[in-house]
């Protein structure tokens, strides 16, 4: 590959100081950065793409879970035996038809889970740990006699009392969820039973020496709910297995690899016996990487010896599958009265739910990471409460962490005058200087969005309308953010049709536009038009190993893999066209979608006809990659936001939300437009509305859209973006992941917004009517 | 006992048999092969499953498919005509309205339901019309920009 091309290889990019790479004068793309029409976009618009629950199979039947009323509570036995007599049942299940496993850790993209703790939260042996948990689970031949089949399981339970928060689970003599469950901490193994899992500590410089160097400190305690992905389509799977003994399964996820993998493991059988098709997904966010229906679905689908669809219903996914964390987060900051921030000091206790995992590790790795500080504490504790197992959501924990921090920053701006984009300047993280837990940055774009963010309209924008008769107070806020995206395997082939356009075939589902991100790379390579990539989602049984859609990943590491089979293809046909010109591949340079030689321009030969003319120069031509990327770009952003608040109801309209944000090279723009854009609405409604509401009892009560209130098209604005581009040296292109860090920063942004709208700072989440009435003493 | 229902289904007659507790989603979907609308919610709160019956924006999972005897029902699958799509689904096309698209029918269908009552909505009109149907991809942002751009330009 050569720097010629058009593209940097990646071990040798370095780039001095402040220049950024993408100097648009001598690096020129052909389709990155355009906005063609997406490969997959006819098939959705027009209602043909087929999504998890369109497919339907001969002599299918119809699975349904019975779920626990309880949120704690001992099983003494279940009877199954009237389900099994009803006509047209034709197979019950209960966790005794599941293998009993071992403690082994399942990696879940950016979740982890013990194995064992998956299999039960599939089907509760013993005990059951929340509200909705499966119990039992049923296959027959219509929905209706799915449903009243359910209804006659007779489960007898011992009702046990619920943990509800990570305050009544920390207490000495609080009940316990798993009795040999005990706390792991600072890498050592306790002795005595607890609901805390674990309890992690970064620790960097002398964070008393800090503060007693602050002429500002503001400490300040933060508490959040549950929230859930809220993708609009339920988990669904088809479960057939055939007389060879190999089961396949059709469904939606994130990860194909993903679901094979934890198959294989929780049915005791080998990966090669199993085949997953994923088919279009209506949205995951991180919640449809772990298992929920798939393993029931295969368990009946055996015991029947026919094909079982399971579907989730609304409330079933709100109550059976894994919103992210609430958590309590106690924070204190110091900073110097020239405004240097001398000290931070953290306590996290995420809830993880029914099972250990919660992503607390990953917020107290990103709660302060956009900022250069000496003396730094975070204690990180990971709790169990009867609630379901949080399951991963965009930038899983970082969230939770930069509502505390990004608003104890604001206070701290407010008390020192200081502009709050001028603080972050100053104390902003950039290339070489290093996280409090570890890693050293390379080139990143966090300064580069908060100048962004300054020089925008928005900011200098005035915040007060004309008419303000109407009552409402108006305030602006700003907040930043961080996710580190990951980066983990991609396999990609690209085969040379014979009218010269490409069939890349890859193993990344598309949520979001990242089939046109990875045929774009490839045609970039060739010089190619994104249409004539001809992208192709394949199944398990078709692709190599890929691993989830997730992560921020799929544009950076399944887009490099896309980029390198391009490369193998280009050495391949300069190959043939060099054998059909008669001279060496070395004199030949492929650009504009001609081979010409360097000795003789007259010496050409079109890409189109060297693939018309493959059975001459020997044979098919198929290009291969696999990825296992190292350069990972991080992700900065920062937003800024105008509210109104109705100091009488306590509402909070969005009046106006930009978004800042480096995303390294945008291929696409549109679809990087649109996750900025989407990881805002979603911020959004985490600040202002999405809450698990639970009773005494720890029964959800608002586990449906009318009463888990997501935003609607009337609650936002429209959103700007602001694309920055400092690339990724890591990466040929300059990627960096861009889906996860746009949903860190609204939280904080709303609450700065909030505070300086009405004056009063808002520490629950969501900050909705009733907390702002609430905070601000009005109610009784 | 299942009833025999006759109907015309985006210009087509068709005729099928339903249980009478079955949803007309259930029935597009599940009996007459028509998945463009989706299940979301079961029970008329995302709009996934929105179709046009009469005339009339409805979500078919809150309509039984018994009461569609006699009924002219639209879908999303009859807006494309002659091999050529709606301007509505090639302006969603190139404004990138859509991210993992299930609800992009639902919207498709709500959106020409609106441009038939209001030719040139307002930005607040198309967020008020369009406030029955959840989106968690996009930030609605791309999708009202598809709707209004499509009413300015002419259908």
């Amino acid at each position: 590959m050569r720097e010629s091309d058009g593209v940097i290889p990646a071990h040798r990019a370095r780039f001095p100081g402040s220049k950024t790479v993408t100097d648009t004068k001598t690096r020129k793309y052909q389709v990155i950065g355009t906005r063609p029409i997406r490969h997959d976009g006819v098939d959705k618009v027009t209602g043909r793409a087929r999504y998890g629950a369109d497919i339907h199979l001969p002599g299918t039947l119809y699975g349904k879970v019975l779920r626990s009323p309880h949120a704690h509570a001992r099983i003494r036995s279940i009877d199954t035996s009237k389900a099994e007599a009803l006509p047209g049942v034709k197979a019950v299940a209960t966790a005794k038809d599941q293998p009993a496993l071992a403690d082994k850790i399942a990696d879940l993209g950016e979740a982890v889970m013990n194995l064992r703790d998956l299999a039960t939260n599939v089907l509760a042996v013993g005990k059951v740990l929340y509200h909705g948990h499966a119990v039992a689970a049923v296959a027959a031949t219509s929905l209706e006699i799915a449903e009243e089949a359910i209804a006659l399981i007779e489960v007898d339970y011992e009702v046990l009392p619920p943990v509800l928060s990570v305050e009544a689970a920390m207490q000495p003599d609080a009940p316990l969820l798993h009795p040999t469950l005990t706390t792991r901490s600072l890498g050592q193994q306790s002795e005595t039973p607890s609901n805390i899992a674990s309890h992690s500590k970064i620790k960097k410089g002398d964070v008393d020496a800090g503060f007693s160097q602050s002429a500002v400190i503001v400490e300040r305690e933060f508490k959040t709910s549950p929230v859930h992905q809220g993708y609009i389509e339920p988990h669904t799977v088809t479960a057939q297995w055939s007389e060879d003994g190999s089961l396949t399964l059709w469904l939606s996820t994130q990860g194909a690899f993903s679901v094979r993998d934890q198959i294989a493991e929780l049915l005791k059988i080998p990966v090669s016996q199993i085949r997953v098709v994923p088919l279009e997904i209506g949205g995951g966010f991180g919640g449809k990487i772990q298992v929920y229906l798939e393993p029931v679905a295969a368990v009946l689908a055996k015991k029947a010896g026919r094909p079982v669809k399971m579907t989730m219903t609304r409330a079933e996914v709100f109550m059976g599958t894994g919103p992210t964390s609430g958590s309590t987060i106690r924070l204190k900051m110091g900073a110097s009265q020239d405004g240097r921030l001398m000290a931070a000091q953290a306590y996290l206790a995420y809830e993880a739910g029914a099972y250990p995992g919660s992503p607390v590790g990953a917020g107290s790795m990103c709660m302060l990471a956009p900022y250069n500080i000496e003396n730094v504490q975070i204690d990180a504790y990971d709790v169990v409460v009867n609630k379901p197992k949080a399951a991963a959501y965009r930038a899983p924990g970082a969230t939770n962490a930069a509502f505390a921090s990004e608003s104890v920053i604001d206070e701290i701006c407010e008390r020192l005058e200081m502009d709050p984009l001028e603080f972050r300047l100053k104390n902003g993280a950039k290339e070489g200087d290093r996280r409090a837990d570890g890693p050293v940055f390379p080139r990143i774009g966090y300064l580069e969005t908060l100048e962004a963010a300054k020089a925008h309209p928005h900011y200098s924008a005035p915040l007060t309308r004309s008419d303000d008769s109407d009552g409402r107070k108006y305030g602006r806020g700003v907040a930043s953010g961080f996710w580190m995206n990951y980066g983990g395997q991609s396999t990609a082939y690209a085969s040379v049709n014979s009218d010269g356009t490409i069939n890349l075939v890859e193993g990344s589902t598309d949520i979001g536009g990242t089939r046109a991100s990875s045929a774009m790379q490839c045609a970039e390579t060739l010089g190619l038009a994104s249409e004539d990539v001809k992208p192709v989602v394949a199944d398990t049984g078709s692709i190599g190993y890929t691993e989830v859609t997730g992560g921020s990943r799929t544009t950076f590491a399944t887009g490099w893999a896309c980029f390198e089979a391009a490369q193998d293809v280009k050495r391949q046909m300069t190959e043939r066209a060099a054998r059909l010109l008669k001279i060496s591949p070395d004199d030949l340079d492929l650009a504009g979608g001609v081979f010409t030689s360097k000795k003789d321009s007259e010496k050409s030969i079109g890409f189109k006809e060297v693939a018309a003319r493959l059975g001459e120069t020997g044979g098919p031509v198929v290009g291969r990659a696999t990825v296992q990327p190292k350069g990972v770009g991080v992700a900065f952003a920062t937003h800024v936001v105008d509210v109104a608040v109705d100091p009488e109801t306590g509402k909070t309209d969005i009046l106006r939300y930009t978004a800042v944000q480096d995303v390294g090279r945008a291929i696409h723009p549109s679809y990087v437009e649109g996750q900025m854009q989407g990881g805002v609405a979603q911020g959004v409604g985490w600040a202002l509305n999405e809450e698990y509401y639970y009773d005494d009892g720890g029964r959800l009560l608002n586990a449906s859209f009318l009463d888990y209130r997501m935003p609607t098209c009337l609650d936002l604005p429209m959103i700007d973006t602001v694309i920055v581009e400092v690339p990724n040296p890591g990466h040929p292109f300059g990627v960096r992941g861009v889906g996860e860090v746009p949903i860190v920063p609204p939280p904080a942004a709303i609450a700065n917004a909030i505070y300086h709208a009405i004056g009063t700072r808002m520490n629950v989440l969501p900050m909705s009517p009733r907390e702002v009435l609430e905070a601000t003493g009005q109610l009784d | 006992m299942k009833t025999h229902v006759q109907a015309r289904i985006n210009g087509e007659e068709v005729e099928f048999l339903c249980e009478p507790s079955q949803s007309l989603l259930e029935v597009l979907r599940d009996v007459l092969g028509l998945t463009g609308a989706k299940e979301g919610c079961n029970n008329g709160n995302c709009g996934a499953c929105n179709v046009i019956l009469d005339g009339r924006l409805v979500n078919s999972c809150l309509v039984l498919g018994v009461e569609t005897q006699g009924s002219e029902i639209a879908t999303v699958e009859g807006m494309a005509a002659d091999g050529r799509l709606h301007p509505l689904q090639q302006r969603f096309l190139e404004e990138a309205a859509l991210q993992c698209g299930i609800c992009t029918p639902g919207f498709l269908v709500s959106a020409r339901a609106l441009l038939d009552v209001h030719p040139h909505p307002t930005e607040q009109q198309a967020r008020q019309w369009l406030a029955g149907n959840l989106c968690r991809c996009t930030g609605y942002d791309k999708i009202v920009r598809a709707v209004i751009g499509t009413a300015d330009g002419g259908r």
